[in-house]
């Protein structure tokens, strides 16, 4: 009854084209994106900017980037990681050796070196299709793997391996504090969020939608699948590339090639699967998902066994983290295949008639 | 020379050694169409399982001869397999049917996730011994052609034997017995299967019984050779271009995909590692499986991919 | 779905997030509460007891956290109860610094982090000045963190990888006849190609320039389960001696490897994190001759402090983790590492107030004036384990004091002298390296004034 379009009129393309055409949608967001750069920053503590909210924005940013590869395109990488890597030292690379490099050209820069890489990386998917393609796709990841820890001028010529940045700053606005990190990678994903919802919705997406539902059909018609899978490796790359450098430069000060590891590409595959694939805001919901769960059980599974009188060791813990993780991928997806996103929808589908049964 | 044998020789082991695990990979997707990537975390713990019980059941029973101790333990071990599969099939498979690919695969990696962390929490996280009685002293041969002789690791030639074996095993079971030309029907086609009454969930808990068995020879090889831990399951990751290239449906494509990655990956970290500093071997195996692809992409012995519009 | 289960699931998705999101202000409420009825300091406790490093992760965490009630059942730090809470790492950089984030304000305020991980150890250098809280990293770390003018928050005390790279090296030497004997010989490096295994390279390509050996460096791919390429590349070189710079099972496939190839494990010397029990009872007797570091002490089950654990912890089944692993060399490394924290805030309270919690500060300044001769060492049980460490600003090691242990078939035995590395060649990189980093990060070196403080 609350949500619902009548009386809601479009009178222009432009308007009925629009991203939210629903009223209360707009108000919602405008809601929301004020929560975010406003209430949030008021009322969080340190370890929830530092351990939650700015790892959620960084892997939303990248589960944005996967989820346009793999739910728009139909193409599976389990490489993320290593584009997420390229995208870092990349943009270390340009801040060290560039004297006066300011920060977001660095980032952007990281994200198009990362988006030419995974061009190249993305040629075998004109050839290699499915599960082929996913564990060709393993290829990047360990070679990326390898070439930070033995290509000494990746790292600067750094003895150990591990590289670090300091003292960032916007615009002459010092980047240091959680609240001001936190803000920044904010208004990275929103523009980000923005430019990808806009792709998905453009000619540029439906080449890709196409291409993922039957891509011989789409041949056909005269979509070029080339032009089509390459670029939706790039963009995809081009995403993660840039919270890869977020992630360096921002989360993390200091890192090493096992930062984005096999580990991380399987943890972005599993946040677009659960959060939803072919949905923007899927990304957002399996990121918060992966990010919070493990905190979470880590927090429950001691007070749970203090309740009932057994200790944990931080062992049991670990290890029963990770088997409910699993046991909660696997029914996820069997009462929900299509993702949290799909669960959402279905929830707007309903609050279009609640409080009214039909 | 002789080195360059050695190290072909070596490779050839190695991927004998990778291809029973990639087995595993091949038999469930050969039957159910599923990719399963918890077969790392099956090899580690059926291994586990293997070596804990060899090491508890002299206490329990009180039994002194390793070698029967070892027999009761891979019994054991093989009838846990069998209720993971089991369990795996009835909570997991049978819901998920006619989902797509990408889920399937997310679905198995959950089931990898849970298995690790039961198997360490059931059986620990320390390093344990499997011992089956494998040679670990090399032999030379072949002195009088080569100065000094040709080494030869013989747990890695008996690992080959067992593997080859293992293959010969299975190859028969799919041709002559009743179960096997079942499983092929219902490779080749699910619901031709089931319209003439091949039950497919029975189908399915045996093929991945089977799985459980090849995982837990796989287990004892490789536990026996570098001590079961946690980092087993890494070896699933070293098997992978080995399934591709081979092709995914494809039993003797895992075994000759085994060994061109096998020999790939040795000779290369062997004569070009060094050139570029070393450490090149794992992704010199994905390039090796993705160059092949280009030429056949859907493996050497791979079904070719046809797609109707 | 039914409404009523899209409500129940609403807000079980609540409550979830909110416990998630508040449970650092509840513990810290908690802990702020019991801090007023006792003086207690608060140890955070960075362990892995699971993941592929877990075989050696686990005895060092055992140790260390032994130690820690041990301290307590004989009267605390003067008085001061030691609180303590784990946080499992898996050797991650990632969830070493969520687990640093979530505990550097438990318990009233971290008094120390030790994150056993020298990739986590290098995020965390730049995160703790900031919080004022020391990185005690003994044993491993950047080697370059002992100029604590420029690391003024990292103490690698008991020794780096670089003294450890070099009492190999003058072990090598001894056994050859003398540094000049060292020409022409062929040292090969088998390492972990990780931060971790990179740290010695520098120290080992100076000590070659110098000595004219020639050094091969192959690198084993984390996590290490596959080295038959490395070993047959020995083979083939046929090196006079191979070290090993490995962690978790790498050490054990090493010498399974190396007894497949037939090289002789006599000829082998690990690091101090490869000379363990874990890496070798695997192997048995096939590892018999293999040497290793130790960092001062090794296996030790006659020391009086090892007793001491035994009768007041385990004996109270206090114990954490198996009694046969008390006085395993993995285990007194832990325990070492806990006593050294410990002392660190013993020694701040003879300045800033006996009976009193430290803060982050303070203990800082604790480490950076240790002054544990043998007379304070016996005392604490650690008579023929441990040799006297002294810190000061521009040392933040304390002591380079190593040993080389051979492993029997059955257990660790000393086969050696006492070695302290040479701080002729050692000092100047040292010196070099923080003076680059210094740099990089823009910090000024403290002036001996500003130590002195």
């Amino acid at each position: 009854m609350i949500y619902r379009e009548n009386g809601q009129f479009k009178t222009s393309y432009a308007a009925d084209q629009q991203i939210f055409p629903i009223l209360q949608d707009r108000w919602a967001i405008l809601g929301i994106l004020a929560f975010a750069f406003v209430a949030v920053p008021l009322f969080a503590d340190e370890y929830l900017f530092r351990a939650i909210l700015i790892p959620f924005l960084i892997l939303s940013l990248a589960a944005l980037g996967v989820n346009l590869l793999v739910g728009y395109c139909g193409q599976i990488t389990l490489g993320a990681g290593a584009f997420m890597a390229v995208g870092a030292y990349a943009a270390f690379n340009f801040i060290v050796r560039v004297d006066g490099m300011p920060l977001v050209g660095a980032l952007l820069l990281g994200g198009f070196t990362a988006a030419a890489v995974g061009v190249v990386f993305g040629v075998p998917s004109l050839r290699v299709r499915g599960l082929y393609l996913a564990v060709a796709t393993l290829a990047a990841q360990f070679f990326w793997d390898w070439a930070f820890l033995r290509i000494k001028w990746f790292t600067n010529d750094s003895s150990s391996g591990s590289v670090s940045v300091s003292n960032l700053s916007l615009f002459g606005f010092p980047i240091e504090s959680p609240t001001e990190k936190y803000l920044f990678c904010l208004a990275v994903l929103v523009v980000f969020a923005l430019l990808a919802k806009n792709l998905t919705r453009g000619a540029i997406g439906r080449q890709w939608m196409a291409i993922r539902d039957m891509d011989v059909a789409a041949e056909v018609i005269g979509i070029r699948p080339m032009y089509a899978k390459l670029s939706a490796f790039a963009v995809s790359s081009f995403f993660l590339g840039v919270a890869g450098g977020l992630w360096g430069f921002v989360h993390l000060g200091s890192w090493e090639p096992a930062a984005f590891s096999l580990d991380r590409s399987f943890q972005l595959l599993f946040m677009v699967i659960i959060g939803g694939l072919g949905s923007i805001m899927g990304s957002f919901f399996g990121a918060a998902f992966i990010v919070i769960l493990p905190i979470f059980l880590n927090q429950l599974l001691p007070w749970l066994g203090g309740l009932v009188g057994v200790t944990i060791s931080t062992a049991g813990v670990s290890h029963a983290e990770i088997m409910i993780f699993g046991a909660l991928i696997v029914f996820f997806l069997i009462v929900e295949p299509h993702g949290i996103a799909r669960l959402w929808s279905t929830a707007k589908e309903k609050l279009r008639l609640w409080p009214f049964p039909h | 020379m002789a080195f360059f044998l050695e190290v072909l020789i070596g490779g050839l082991m190695t991927g004998m050694l990778y291809s029973l695990v990639a087995l595993g990979f091949v038999l469930i997707f050969k039957a159910s169409g599923v990719f399963n990537f918890a077969q790392g975390a099956m090899v580690l713990f059926a291994a586990l399982a293997m070596a804990r019980f060899s090491e508890w059941i002299p206490g329990w029973l009180g039994v002194a001869n390793p070698v029967v101790a070892n027999i009761l333990a891979f019994i054991i071990a093989a009838l846990i397999m069998f209720a993971v599969a089991w369990l795996i099939e009835r909570l997991v498979l049978r819901h998920l049917v006619n989902q797509e690919g990408a889920t399937l695969l997310m679905a198995t990696l959950g089931i990898a996730y849970f298995i690790d962390g039961l198997g360490q929490t059931v059986f620990g996280s320390d390093i344990y011994k499997i011992d089956v009685g494998m040679p670990k002293e090399p032999v030379m041969v072949l002195e009088n052609i080569f100065a000094g002789g040709l080494l030869i690791n013989k747990e890695d030639f008996i690992a080959a034997l067992v593997a080859a074996l293992l293959v010969a095993a299975l190859a028969l079971f799919f041709q002559k017995t009743a179960t096997g030309r079942a499983l092929r029907a219902v490779a080749d086609d699910h619901q031709a299967a089931q319209s003439i009454g091949i039950p497919l969930n029975r189908i399915w808990v045996i093929v991945w019984c089977v799985a459980g068995i090849v995982a837990l020879v796989a287990g004892i090889i490789w536990g026996s050779k570098l001590g079961v831990q946690f980092s087993l399951v890494t070896v699933a990751l070293r098997a992978l271009p080995v399934v591709i290239l081979g092709g995914l449906t494809s039993v003797p494509g895992a075994i000759i995909g085994g060994l061109i990655i096998g020999v790939g990956e040795k000779v290369s970290e062997v004569y070009l590692g060094p050139l570029v500093g070393g450490g090149i071997e794992i992704w010199f195996a994905y390039m090796l499986a993705l160059v092949f692809l280009l030429f056949r992409p859907q493996g050497l012995f791979g079904e070719k991919i046809i797609d109707r519009v | 779905m039914k409404l009523r289960n899209y409500a129940l699931a609403a807000s079980l998705a609540a409550i979830g997030l909110s416990f998630t999101l508040t449970a650092p202000v509840h513990a810290q409420a908690k802990g702020k509460q019991a801090q007023a009825q006792v003086a207690e300091q608060f140890f955070p406790v960075l362990v892995y007891r699971t993941g592929p490093f877990a075989p050696n992760g686990t005895p060092w965490a055992n140790g260390f956290v032994d130690y820690l009630k041990l301290v307590n059942a004989t009267g605390g730090i003067n008085g001061v109860k030691a609180t303590f809470e784990e946080c499992e790492t898996g050797y991650a950089t990632d969830r070493s610094v969520e687990c640093y984030e979530r505990l550097k304000n438990k318990g009233g305020g971290a008094t120390a982090f030790q994150s056993l991980s020298t990739g986590a150890t290098f995020a965390l250098t730049e995160k703790a000045p900031v919080d004022k809280i020391p990185l005690i990293t003994a044993g491993y770390g950047r080697s370059e963190s002992a100029n604590g003018a420029v690391f003024t928050w990292n103490f690698p005390l008991l020794g780096t990888y670089w003294v450890g790279a070099d009492v190999l090296i003058q072990h090598i030497a001894k056994k050859e006849g003398g540094f000049d004997k060292l020409k022409g010989k062929k040292i090969t490096l088998v390492y972990h190609d990780s931060p971790y295994g990179k740290e010695p390279i520098p120290l080992l390509q100076e000590r070659a320039k110098m000595h004219g050996f020639d050094l091969s460096l192959l690198p084993v791919a984390s996590p290490g389960v596959e080295q038959k390429s490395t070993w047959l590349q020995i083979r083939q070189n046929k090196p006079d001696y191979v070290l090993l710079w490995g962690w978790g099972v790498m050490n054990s496939t090493a010498l399974k490897e190396a007894q497949a190839t037939g090289y002789p494990r006599e000829k082998m010397y690990g690091i101090w994190w490869a000379g363990a029990e874990p890496d070798v009872k695997d192997v048995g007797e096939a590892a018999k001759g293999y040497n290793a570091l130790a960092l001062q002490h090794g296996a030790e089950p006659n020391a009086k402090v090892t007793k001491d654990v035994l009768a007041l912890v385990h004996g109270k089944g206090q114990g954490t983790g198996p009694k046969d692993e008390v006085g395993s060399v993995l285990y007194m490394r832990g325990l070492i590492s806990a006593m050294l924290g410990i002392e660190g805030v013993k020694r701040a309270q003879e300045r800033y107030g006996k009976g009193k919690t430290m803060t982050g500060e303070q203990a800082r300044w604790g480490l950076e004036n240790l002054d544990l001769d043998q007379k304070k060492l016996d005392a604490l049980g650690f008579a023929g384990v441990m040799r006297p460490i002294q810190t000061s600003c521009l040392d933040h090691m304390g002591s380079s004091w190593v040993r080389v242990h051979t492993w029997s078939g059955s257990k660790w035995e000393f086969s050696s002298d006492w070695y302290q590395a040479d701080e002729k060649v050692i000092r100047p990189m040292v010196m070099l390296a923080s003076a680059r980093y210094a740099e990089e990060k823009k910090i000024t070196p403290r002036t001996p004034e500003q130590c002195k403080q």
